[in-house]
């Protein structure tokens, strides 16, 4: 396709100069608004925006049987959608290989950052655990959704308290003080490559011209729990090396960012 | 058990729950917006005209008009609701068509579908009304030759009480309950929803009918508000635009 050609060729003079089309650096997140309590049916929720992006993540906890290889666990799952209602690219009908990946990186970020302290979720070994679902639907994709959505798990996370239990059944309606045991903070960074140079908190547009991409999900202390390449292009030990920098710089300023909000 | 005699949350029986709606909420869409009533909210994207696809699903006569309603996974008030179409949501999706399409002019559009997706992010009583509404005004930000504008609201009888926009614990009142979903187009005053819910008989529903015209006209209010608030040009208003 030529015209994207074209685009690709003009972005990547801009690149050059250190310039985006927002005229940000390329090292720059947009402003991350971290809103929480945005859906009052759910046990936690929070609404990311990265300028026009924004996600609406959602927790509902509900009393299950453990996994067979976990019976003193709860169960944790997350699923990142792409509506029809937020862009013509996006069909109805079961996910697609995006919002697959998106949710097994962000899931992964949560599972082995050990974000939630499972063992605590269990009610009775083997019989009865919580089982947390992780809902993540875009509402505005302005790229970057990937960061966005697991922003947005983190805070619906630290916003979750726990319905009442009684006997077997969980009373939705009534909501107790208690709230999730959160062990640490992760999110997820993302990082591009563009001809020779790295982007972070990419739009659309320039996700459009990505050649590949590096997303990890990391705690404040800079220790890594998940990784994905993607794109079409192979990376050298030094493109790791920088694309590892950035972003966990990046993550930091969003760790940073769920601090200020959250506390 | 106690006769029903006061709203759970103290307004007047013709008092509707606060809303606020807004459009030009969804970047990508060609229209779009959101609706809010009470602990109720529905998001609404409308794309096209544009040709329909498959081929064979094609009217060559007129425009197709294609809704679809969803709620997101942690929108209910009880378990989590399983992505996907079920049996309600595939109901609602086609009464919602049924509302919007007789204020939709897409003769002039033939071969071609308007989609409007529909997604709430939590969910109170009313949904579908809230989704037919906001629906409604996604439309007309979305430019789509319109005859009427549509305006949606549940009214509906416990015991002997005729009351407009039942919440979540009036519907559950322990007594006899009936909700009826209405939608009505505002300058005609027919209505393009019926749906009922419970027992009532035809003096109270006829009642109720005048009872939610009234409450559409105020649903009415908020969506040209919405609508005045994008749209509105400081001095001369182009009457052919």
């Amino acid at each position: 396709m030529l015209t994207s050609k074209n685009a690709k060729l003009h972005l990547a003079k801009y690149l050059k100069e250190g310039l985006r089309y927002d005229s940000r650096k390329l090292d720059e997140y947009r402003d991350i608004k971290i809103e929480t309590g945005v859906s009052n049916t759910a046990e936690g929720s929070a609404k990311v925006t990265l300028g026009k992006t924004e996600v609406i993540a959602g927790i509902k906890l509900s009393l299950e049987k453990p996994y067979p290889d976990t019976p003193d666990s709860g169960n944790l799952m997350v699923e990142v959608s792409l509506p029809s209602l937020a862009s013509p690219e996006y069909e109805s009908g079961p996910p697609g290989i995006d919002a697959i990946e998106f949710s097994r990186v962000v899931d992964r970020g949560i599972r082995e950052g050990k974000v939630v302290d499972t063992k605590k979720l269990c009610m009775e070994p083997g019989e009865k655990v919580w089982s947390i679902s992780i809902d993540i639907v875009v509402i505005n994709n302005d790229g970057n959704i990937i960061d966005a959505s697991g922003i947005a798990a983190m805070a619906a996370l630290l916003d979750t308290t726990m319905p009442k239990v009684e006997g077997n059944t969980v009373n939705y309606k009534e909501k107790t003080k208690d709230r999730l045991p959160i062990d640490s903070w992760v999110v997820p960074a993302t990082v591009h490559k563009i001809g020779e140079h790295f982007l972070v908190d990419l739009t659309c547009e320039e996700e459009e011209a990505s050649d590949g991409r590096l997303t990890l999900a990391a705690k404040e202390d800079g220790r890594i729990y998940a990784l994905q390449k993607g794109g079409d292009i192979p990376l050298t030990k030094e493109d790791l090396a920088t694309m590892l920098k950035l972003g966990l710089d990046s993550g930091k300023k969003s760790l940073a960012r769920l601090k200020e909000v959250l506390k | 058990m106690m006769s029903f005699s006061k709203r759970t949350d103290g307004r007047s029986l013709t008092d509707l729950r606060p809303m606020e709606a807004k459009v030009g909420v969804i970047d990508k869409a060609d229209g779009s917006a959101y609706f809010k009533i009470g602990n109720t909210a529905a998001y609404a994207a409308v794309y096209g005209p544009k040709q329909m696809l498959p081929r064979f699903m094609q009217d060559p006569r007129r425009g197709v008009l294609r809704c679809s309603y969803s709620m997101m996974p942690f929108s209910g008030m009880g378990e989590r609701v399983r992505p996907g179409q079920n049996r309600r949501a595939k109901e609602i999706s086609m009464v919602t068509e049924k509302a919007l399409l007789p204020v939709v002019d897409i003769e002039k559009f033939p071969n071609s579908v308007v989609d409007v997706f529909i997604e709430l992010p939590q969910t109170d009583a009313g949904s579908r009304c809230a989704g037919i509404t906001a629906a409604a005004l996604a439309l007309a930000d979305a430019g789509i030759p319109m005859k009427d504008m549509v305006s949606s609201v549940a009214c509906g009888k416990i015991d002997d009480k005729l009351l407009v926009d039942l919440s979540y614990e009036e519907e559950a009142f322990d007594g006899e309950v009936c909700d009826i979903p209405f939608a009505f187009m505002h300058n005609s005053g027919k209505i393009t929803l019926l749906q009922g819910d419970g027992v009532v008989d035809t003096d109270s529903l006829l009642k109720l009918f005048d009872m939610a015209k009234e409450a559409a006209g105020k649903v009415y209010e908020v969506q040209k508000n919405a609508l005045l608030e994008k749209y509105k040009v400081e001095g001369d208003l182009d009457a052919d635009q």
